[in-house]
């Protein structure tokens, strides 16, 4: 009878948790709408968190006398836990975005697997059904838990080069194999206990041990631009995690919510993998960039490089000037300044529009979130299906930090590593400006074509000092303000 | 009456696969535009974890239990405090042409809330 009253005050609390979760999530198919549905979501998660505290009075007996001990680490967990990862979300910076969101994806896996141990260690999953769920689901919560601390290392530029060595897909394949004999072993043994060659603790670590060293090993080899791809993966991953620990806890709640984000994440990363012309697959187990080498046919042209001062008084001449941004626009942090730019071209009557790559930067929308960082209105920006056609009778394309996603090869050259993926016509502009730190290829590593057009001009230099010269210049001419 | 939650075998899929197709329809039609705060906010949901990490903890009968389920409430509330931080920030810097407030560092504009006031 004791257990009767929290069991329906969790159920209830962890039905309408659910339920605001997606109620939120749809408020987000908007941008009017979404601050509210993130907020809806939150407080489904607080409520589900406070209820979930209603588990101390339903604790099996044997955990009974840990239970004060238990609250207060809970507590002090959650605190320390939360207050760590709010504080760091606050204050960092919008251009470190994706490693953040890489860190918060691992702490999910982590925690997945970490629930996992428990059970496992503590021998609480019962029957062959209940063992293989617990052991799916930290699989998939290890790889993803290190998987992710390793997209955060390349992101924050710790490990700034792929890792690629010979007979690596041979090697992590039989990792996986070993995990999985390792898994099986454990659901035959503690089936039948006679069996075990080592005690049953020994097996579990050395689980764990190749689930890391899985996530570590499939991650190390991708490159930063395929980053995109890979945070959506783990985002996918942690979510079927969770919803498998879920299914093993018997809480519908972490059910349908993990659930819900692995086909969120499943169906973002089918969204990148497109935005590339690439599948999936060969995002993660191909070694792209290195695969290059080939001959490329002799470009035309030269590289033509101009001054920034000219670059900015030739666009605000111009009456359009549509903008490109890239990874390069982050790396600088010249977002403010870009739009300081922007707005001054604007007050010269000059129409200014944004057009965004599906995977430039290095999470999916990460420009777009710069650029709303930095005031612009979304209204001004537009995505690559919507804009493409206006190139053509735009007089200025300004592309800055971008690279693979205007290279013309994708279009022309079957030969070419890029070849089908879409990308922005920004050659089809009248004028082209590139603001360009220097004269490298880009993350595919081919020569762009662009670079050497005629109507192509390069502004070498840091976006943001490039930026800083251009808007100088354009105020020096002392033009009078458009009403 | 027994409130006691007991999903299995089939129950269990139809839950999964209810929950698959509801994820996909709804992120579906998420613009390209809000992909990174979509991102970020789906991270959050799945901080739900916690909840599953504070069960582990509670139920801990040994040492090791209790620092492995401590370690699990610790990241899930971190994944779960963290994706709600950067996804509110991100989302309260959206704002169109008809609102151009100034830009404030602390995402907490009114201009947000002025757009909902109009179309609701």
């Amino acid at each position: 009878m004791l257990t009767l009253i929290p069991q329906l005050g969790i159920g209830a609390v962890d039905l309408a948790a659910a339920f605001l979760f997606l109620y939120g999530l749809h408020r987000m198919s908007s941008p009017v709408t979404a601050p509210s549905g993130i907020f809806v979501a939150g407080i489904g998660m607080a409520v589900a968190v406070l209820a979930s505290f209603l588990y101390a009075f339903d604790v099996g007996a044997a955990a009974r006398p840990n239970l004060p001990v238990n609250l207060g680490l809970a507590v002090v967990a959650l605190l320390l836990g939360g207050g760590v990862a709010w504080w760091g979300g606050r204050k960092v910076a919008m251009t470190a975005m994706p490693q953040m969101v890489a860190i918060y994806n691992g702490m999910g896996g982590g925690a997945a697997g970490a629930i996992a141990a428990v059970e496992l260690f503590g021998n609480k999953a019962q029957g062959a059904t209940a063992l293989v769920m617990t052991l799916l689901g930290a699989l998939i919560g290890a790889v993803s838990f290190s998987g992710s601390l390793i997209a955060w290392a390349k992101l924050d530029g710790v490990i700034n080069k792929p890792v690629r060595v010979k007979g690596q897909q041979v090697f992590n394949g039989l990792v996986l194999l070993l995990t999985v004999v390792v898994g099986a072993y454990i659901v035959v043994a503690s089936a039948d206990s006679a069996a075990l060659i080592l005690a049953m603790p020994t097996w579990i670590y050395l689980f764990f041990a190749f689930a890391l060293a899985l996530g570590i090993l499939m991650t190390l080899p991708i490159g930063g631009a395929d980053m995109p791809v890979v945070i959506s993966i783990f985002n996918a991953f942690t979510g079927l995690a969770v919803g498998i620990e879920g299914y093993v806890l018997q809480n519908p709640a972490l059910m349908i919510a993990g659930m819900v984000v692995g086909a969120a994440g499943m169906l973002l990363t089918l969204l990148m993998a497109k935005a590339m012309n690439r599948s999936v697959s060969n995002v993660i187990f191909t070694n792209f960039g290195d695969v290059v080498a080939h001959k490329q046919g002799k470009i035309k042209g030269e590289l033509k490089p101009t001054q920034p001062g000219d670059a900015g008084i030739a666009m605000r001449y111009a009456a359009s000037v549509i903008i490109v941004p890239g990874y390069g626009l982050a790396v600088s942090q010249g977002q403010g300044k870009l739009y300081e730019f922007v707005k001054l071209l604007q007050m010269g009557g000059v129409s200014v529009k944004f057009a965004v790559h599906p995977v430039a930067g290095r999470m999916p929308g990460q420009m777009d979130v710069l650029l709303a960082e930095a005031g612009v209105p979304y209204d001004m920006i537009f995505q690559l299906e919507d804009i493409n056609d206006q190139f053509a009778t735009t007089d200025v394309a300004l592309v800055i930090g971008a690279n693979d996603v205007v290279n013309p090869a994708a279009r022309t050259d079957k030969s070419s590593a890029i070849y089908g993926m879409p990308i922005l016509n920004a050659d089809h502009a009248k004028q082209v400006f590139v603001i360009k730190r220097g004269e490298g290829k880009g993350y595919a590593g081919i020569v762009n074509e662009l670079f050497y057009a005629d109507n192509c001009n390069m502004v070498y230099g840091d976006a943001q000092t490039v930026l800083i010269k251009m808007s100088e210049a354009v105020r020096g001419l002392g033009l009078p303000a458009v009403a | 009456m027994d409130f006691q939650i007991s999903i299995s075998g089939f129950v269990a899929i139809y839950i999964f696969m209810l929950a698959a197709f509801a994820g996909w329809v709804i992120i579906g039609h998420v613009p390209a535009i809000l992909h990174t705060p979509l991102m970020s906010g789906s991270n959050f949901v799945h901080g739900i974890v916690v909840v599953g990490g504070i069960y582990a903890l509670l139920n801990a009968s040994t040492v090791q239990e209790q620092v492995i389920g401590f370690v699990a409430v610790l990241f899930g509330a971190g994944n779960a405090a963290g994706g709600y931080a950067v996804t509110d920030r991100m989302l309260a810097m959206f704002r169109t042409s008809g609102h151009p407030a100034g830009h404030d560092a602390h995402g907490k504009s009114g201009s947000v809330k002025s757009i909902h006031a109009k179309k609701h």
